[in-house]
């Protein structure tokens, strides 16, 4: 009896061994691409390990590209033009390249790997994008599942950054993720108040970033952030302006809306916020500060399904709806949306129909 | 049956008659999501049959040549399993380095493959039926041809199907097990051609 479990323990052992001891061997020589060269706009000259993805290698040598969904390739934003040694497309890059970018070299920082030296070309303001530490000055409940969370900047100590744009929030290694991982959040805090950065999450279940911000993270904690990211931000027009936004995509219409009303803009803005009921709304009293600030501004909360006890007597019905019945003079107007792609798509559809134009539908969704 | 020909007696039979997919039903998983457009269905369907035929192999080495001599026979579950684990991610690793059209090709079905039932049917199949070394590698690349032959068939009616009018309830995963149902009648036709037990 003793004799047979010892021998299958051994025997188990033995093959596990001989074969881990292979995956050893074959990662150093099959896998080990030694040293390559990364360089960047002809200027910058990088040394880092082959074999890593292009986004990682980078990120690890300060520079940083650009990802909302942190290197899962399912947010196409980390795009960078390869122009020597790219080699062939991989099958998880091509659903977020087009032809044209085929012939730019356009390729997914996160899936191309490095494994000889390249040549990459990157648009000049992403060496702006530095690394921030932080400290958590305070964390607030807005609602029952969106926290803001306020970060005060230690080092550098300023941002230079426009109403609108993202930064990428550092989760370290915890119970539900076994590597450092970054998630893209928008600043909803006025770019004017340079050394804080105001970030609105909300609780995904099981979502790496959030559940760390709602259930680990603690006042006078230390945060590494990222940033600024995004093209996201107020165009410089005189046109009047719709906004349209739904949980958490409350943050870079506030951001911009603040920004705005401090520099007394009098251009006129229709801010519609969807929410299913009235738990789900928050920072109304700072909405109708704004409006007293700034006369232009008009905030418009609707509810799509309020309840009994709610006692709303404002818009009901979904946002598109109200947006659609409320929205005057859409071709001379632009808009402003940011939220859940399924919101945004019926968002511009809608406002498509109203007869806006396209190109002046500037959206942020979340990935 | 002649010694010679049984090999490849068995070969078509796991191809057609006893097709891993439609008459056992294994590697269903994969069959449903990845079924959706034929290049993919291709490149799956090829990385099944080139890990399948490669494994069930090594599986029957490490099978005749450790487990039988210590008597450990009722441990192949747990030992296949490890063994078509790390061959899978060393044929990865291999397939990346040097040659980058196959790790195009089938690079990110590697992983998928992993933990394809199909897989590991085949490598207990041969153990249940004793077959010798030379079967067993014909089996286990006839299995993978069958799983092609499958999956190919069904992301052609798939694709067909976008254009179709299908009752919304039915829509996706619904219809798919519907029409592998089919499939597998289909697949009855052959049977008794070649029967291998």
């Amino acid at each position: 009896m003793i004799t047979t479990l010892l021998i299958s323990v051994l025997v188990i052992t033995a093959i596990a061994m001989v074969l881990a001891i292979l995956m050893v061997i074959a990662d150093a020589t099959v896998g080990n691409y030694g040293e390559v060269h990364i360089n960047i706009n002809q200027k910058k000259d990088l040394t880092v390990r082959g074999g890593q993805p292009l986004l990682k290698a980078l990120n690890n040598e300060g520079v940083f590209i650009p990802s909302a969904c942190g290197g899962r390739g399912s947010c196409g934003l980390c795009k960078v033009r390869v122009i020597e040694g790219g080699g062939a497309y991989l099958p998880t890059e091509l659903p977020w390249i087009s032809d044209e970018e085929k012939k730019e070299n356009v390729r997914l920082s996160c899936q191309f790997k490095v494994k000889n030296d390249v040549s990459i070309m990157i648009p000049e303001e992403l060496f702006s994008v530095r690394q921030f530490e932080t400290k958590v000055e305070s964390l607030v409940d807005l609602t029952h599942d969106i926290k803001q969370v306020r970060l005060k900047l230690i080092d550098p100590p300023t941002i230079d950054c426009k109403a609108g744009q993202f930064v990428q929030f550092q989760v370290p290694e915890y119970e539900l993720t076994d590597e450092m991982v970054y998630r893209a959040y928008s600043m909803a805090s006025i770019p004017s108040d340079n050394t804080h950065v105001e970030l609105e999450i909300r609780q995904v279940p099981n979502g790496i970033c959030t559940t760390y911000v709602h259930q680990h993270l603690k006042e006078g904690d230390t945060v590494s952030i990222n940033g600024p990211y995004g093209d996201f931000f107020l165009r410089d027009t005189d046109r009047d302006m719709i906004c349209i936004a739904g949980g958490s995509g409350m943050a870079p219409l506030k951001s911009i809306i603040l920004d705005m009303a401090e520099k007394k803009s009098t251009r006129k803005v229709r801010y519609f916020f969807g929410a299913r009921s009235k738990r789900d709304l928050f920072l109304l009293d700072e909405m109708k500060a704004i409006e007293k600030d700034m006369p232009s501004f008009k905030f418009i909360p609707a509810l799509s399904e309020p309840l009994e006890e709610d006692n709303w007597d404002g818009e009901v019905g979904l946002i598109t709806d109200v947006v659609g019945r409320l929205t005057e003079n859409a071709s001379e107007s632009e808009a402003y949306l940011c939220g859940s792609p399924g919101m945004i798509d019926a968002c511009i559809k809608v406002l498509k129909e109203l007869g806006m134009p396209e190109e002046r539908i500037y959206y942020d969704k979340f990935a | 049956m002649n010694e010679m020909l049984f090999p490849i007696a068995v070969f078509f039979a796991a191809a057609f008659t006893n097709n891993i997919l439609l008459t056992n039903y294994l590697g269903m998983c994969s069959f449903l999501s990845v079924s959706k457009e034929i290049e993919t269905s291709a490149g799956l369907g090829i990385a099944v049959t080139f890990v399948m035929a490669l494994t069930t192999a090594l599986n029957w080495v490490v099978y005749h040549l450790i487990l039988v001599p210590f008597e450990l026979e009722y441990l192949r579950f747990i030992v296949f399993i490890i063994v078509i684990a790390a061959f899978v991610q060393l044929i990865e690793m291999v397939i990346e380095r040097y040659s980058e059209g196959l790790y195009f090709a089938l690079g990110i079905f590697l992983p998928l493959i992993t933990v394809n039932c199909a897989i590991l049917g085949a490598s207990l199949f041969m153990v249940i039926r004793d077959y010798s070394f030379i079967t067993t590698f014909f089996f286990g690349l006839g299995s993978g041809i069958g799983w092609f032959i499958a999956i190919m068939a069904m992301a052609g009616i798939r694709q067909k199907l976008k254009t179709a009018k299908i009752p919304v309830g039915l829509d996706g995963a619904g219809i798919a097990l519907i029409i592998a149902g089919f499939m597998a009648m289909a697949f009855m036709g052959f049977s008794g051609m070649i029967t291998i037990s």
